[in-house]
């Protein structure tokens, strides 16, 4: 047994200095960490799913307060984020197909323009929160919803303007749940950002970068979901 | 004929084991090694059942008489409230995959560790800090929702510590996450060369059920939680009726989760005694693939139930009777295993080690829990008991008397290759009769109790309910004393037990090929598979054999 276990014992520390104890080949590792990204993906949904399962229930409950909540937020700072975000997805594939080449200076570049464009999302939403937090549109203590000056609109009723409130609840509970996992894609993007300016991200073995892209994308496609979902709600007048 | 375990003289402990593979507090808390998070987890868990036992106790003793002698309703209220998130969520939920899932599931696809060992540590570290949030509630003066949380009770009405207890529990269910996550993915990806699914121990195929109910429903018990904070922080009103929002809505995302959640409480429970039985046997698995593909259906109609929790809550007619149907249906495969293991039994040659007892009571008492979940299940029936001690008499049943049991069955199995020693027999089957004994004569009188309408979480109750409550009393005595024995000779075990040698139950499957203790990489080359799992057979003619 011994003179075996010897060889064995030799075999796992003689080997690449990517490859983990575990595995036996780098494409093993590599179809395992992907496995795993599409695993927690999976959870992330459903993590999500709580949140949109709540907003169906309470959109078919309260139809007209979705419309008045939903119409006083700001088209053009959502539709702007909506841009920002899909442009950053495409920078973020950009990063991966430059790390899959081996170009090192467009990976850190690439990267570095999709941590701009997460971070330009990251203000846009404060400066939206700061409005929301003005015009006393948090759910709480202060929470008064008052018709926007749109003329030659009726006020809302009393109960409709109350009932906003579960609106705005859902809106600032998903878009930051949403934004709390930009910050997280933020902070990994940072350690990318160093670890590919010291070459950490050969061609051979990159799946770091692959899987935050998985993680940046999926992000994104919750966007493409809140968007129409928390903004677009009956914006005609004609339609009610 | 009392015991398959034939030790011949002079075995020696293997000289390099994950044991001695390093010393000091630094080689466990910062190690890699799934055997080392096992044990992590193992002394973690045992700790948070004594916390929730001893609460049990208090719940007991209180209730001896029908006046309340010991405690306040308030106080009563945060016992119970804290008996049940420590068992559910500090015990149970980890007890079986974080420990004997962790340290054997990867030996018995042949695999040297998990696919993600980082992962797995952090997942230890998690549970600990989520644990740390809710401790810190309890010893702040303690939580009193219930462990189930119901609005607006927990958001609007109480002064106590619910947002740190709640938010303990959204953390450590991350650590549940991703245990899940690093099974899946191992089981994927890390089988030894001829493992293929349908060689597979039955463990393996019910931690993969599990596994992905924890990915699947977990998440949303998180979201709820996180809801629960904000509603009781912010008054959000999402679940708030006051300002528009649904109370009804928190039960069925919290019964989303934690209706699955039972079967991620249960079906390892299922996986150990697929294990144990044929090994105690001597026989093949009857119908392997049902076994296995039994534990699958359990875990996908588990999401389809939820609402039974809820019959008496102001759900519409018609989709009670859905849920009713749904949870008749999943009672199916359930039985299909019961049957199975039974099948197995028969003309076998059976053996009673202490697994083996702790597997027959779990046959036992899971029927008795399944079926009266049947009568639960059923809407008339429903109305009649629901929240009374029938329900908790039922789910102690499938709790108590089947997870619990099963995880004494599977840590008494692999203690062994845990320890490199043998638990002493004796003293380990008295204790599991013990339990079996004090177990029912703790919940059977509750059935009885509830059917006659005592309801659950009071602390006082009409006095012609005395003689069955000094009953279950009694019996709560009887069963702490089976349940702390093991805790003693398991102990004693560590420097007294016999050597077990690699293979003590000449058991089949690959975590017994290796040494026990294993050493660090679990095997000294990869073993490669040629054979089915449960190969009985070929393996008692082998020893004739060579006997």
């Amino acid at each position: 047994m011994d003179s075996h276990a010897a060889t064995v014992e030799a075999g796992l520390h003689h080997r690449d200095p990517e490859l983990h104890n575990q595995f036996d080949t780098l494409e093993q590792q590599k179809d395992t960490a992907h496995l795993g990204m599409w695993v927690f993906l999976i959870t992330e949904i459903m993590f999500f799913g709580g949140l949109f399962g709540a907003y169906l229930v309470y959109r078919n409950l309260y139809y007209p307060a979705f419309v008045a909540g939903s119409n006083s937020i700001s088209i053009f700072w959502g539709t702007l984020n909506t841009a920002v975000l899909i442009c950053s997805s495409l920078t973020m594939a950009m990063a991966v197909h430059s790390a899959a080449i081996g170009a090192r200076k467009l990976l850190v570049g690439f990267l570095s323009l999709t941590l701009l464009l997460g971070l330009i999302f990251l203000a846009v939403k404060g400066k939206e929160y700061y409005d929301k937090w003005t015009e006393h549109h948090v759910p709480g203590a202060n929470f008064h919803f008052d018709d926007p000056e749109r003329p030659g609109e009726a006020p809302v009723p009393a109960d409709v303007a109350s009932q906003t409130s579960i609106y705005f609840s859902l809106y600032f509970a998903m878009t930051g749940m949403h934004a709390l996992h930009m910050i997280i894609g933020v902070g990994i993007l940072l350690a990318l950002i160093w670890k590919a300016s010291r070459g950490s991200f050969p061609p051979h073995h990159y799946t770091m970068v692959e899987n935050f892209g998985l993680y940046w994308h999926f992000v994104d496609i919750i966007w493409i979901f809140l968007f129409p979902l928390l903004y677009l709600i009956s914006r005609t007048p004609a339609m009610h | 004929m009392s015991t398959a375990t034939q030790v011949p003289a002079a075995l020696e402990m293997p000289r390099d084991t994950y044991l001695n593979a390093g010393y000091g507090v630094k080689s466990w808390f910062l190690t890699k090694d799934h055997k080392r998070i096992a044990i992590l987890y193992l002394v973690s868990i045992t700790m948070f059942f004594l916390f929730g036992g001893l609460m049990a106790v208090l719940i007991r003793l209180e209730l001896l008489t029908p006046a309340p002698d010991l405690f306040q309703s308030d106080t009563y209220n945060k016992l119970f409230t804290m008996h049940g998130i420590t068992m559910v969520f500090f015990f149970l939920v980890p007890s079986i995959p974080a420990t004997l899932g962790n340290f054997v599931l990867p030996m018995m696809i042949g695999a040297r560790d998990l696919a993600f060992p980082k992962v797995n540590l952090a997942s230890w570290y998690i549970f600990m800090i989520g644990a740390c949030f809710t401790f810190s509630a309890y010893i702040s003066g303690g939580v009193d929702t219930g462990w189930t949380f119901y609005t607006p009770l927990s958001t609007s009405y109480l002064n106590t510590h619910v947002v740190a207890a709640a938010l303990g529990i959204m953390i450590a269910g991350f650590a549940s996450i991703f245990t899940g996550l690093n099974f899946i993915v191992t089981t994927h990806r890390m089988r030894a060369p001829g493992m293929t699914w349908f060689r597979l121990p039955l463990f393996v195929w019910s931690m993969y059920a599990v596994s992905l109910v924890q990915v699947l429903a977990t998440p949303v018990l998180a979201i709820t939680l996180i809801l629960v904070a904000l509603e009781r922080g912010f008054h959000i009103g999402i679940f708030n009726p006051q300002l528009g929002g649904d109370p009804v809505l928190f039960q069925h995302m919290f019964w989303f989760y934690s209706h699955p959640a039972v079967y991620i409480m249960i079906l390892p429970g299922f996986g150990v005694i697929s294990e144990v039985i044929p090994c105690f046997s001597r026989k093949r698995i009857f119908g392997y693939s049902a076994v296995a593909f039994s534990s699958v259906a359990i875990g996908v109609f588990g999401f389809l139930v939820w609402a039974h929790h809820m019959f008496a809550a102001g759900i519409s007619t018609y989709s009670a009777l859905v849920f009713s149907l749904l949870s008749f249906i999943i009672a199916i495969p359930s039985a299909i295993k019961v049957f199975n293991w039974t099948a197995t039994m028969y003309k076998g040659s059976i053996h009673f080690n202490t697994p083996m007892l702790y597997a027959l009571a779990f046959i036992g008492l899971f029927t008795i829990g399944g079926l009266t979940g049947l009568f639960l299940a059923c809407l008339g029936i429903d109305m009649h008991v629901t929240a009374t001690y029938f329900v908790v008499a039922h789910f102690h049943y499938v709790m108590v008397g089947g997870m619990l049991v099963a995880y004494l069955a599977g840590l008494h199995f692999w203690w062994p290759k845990m320890t490199g020693r043998m638990y002493p027999e004796p003293p380990a089957q008295l204790s599991a009769l013990i339990t079996f004994i004090g177990f029912n004569i703790t919940f059977f009188p509750q059935f009885v109790l509830g059917y006659m309408g005592m309801p659950r979480r009071y602390h006082t109750y009409p006095p012609e309910f005395q003689v069955l409550n000094v009953l279950s009393t009694a019996g709560a005595s009887v069963l702490a004393v089976g349940l702390l024995l093991p805790m003693f000779y398991l102990l004693w075990s560590l420097k007294y037990g016999e050597i077990a040698g690699n293979n003590p139950y000449r058991a089949t499957g690959l975590e017994w090929q290796t040494e026990s203790p294993p050493p660090m990489h679990n095997f000294h080359e990869t073993p490669i598979v040629t054979q089915e799992a449960y190969d009985y057979e070929s393996m008692n003619e082998e020893e004739v054999v060579i006997g």
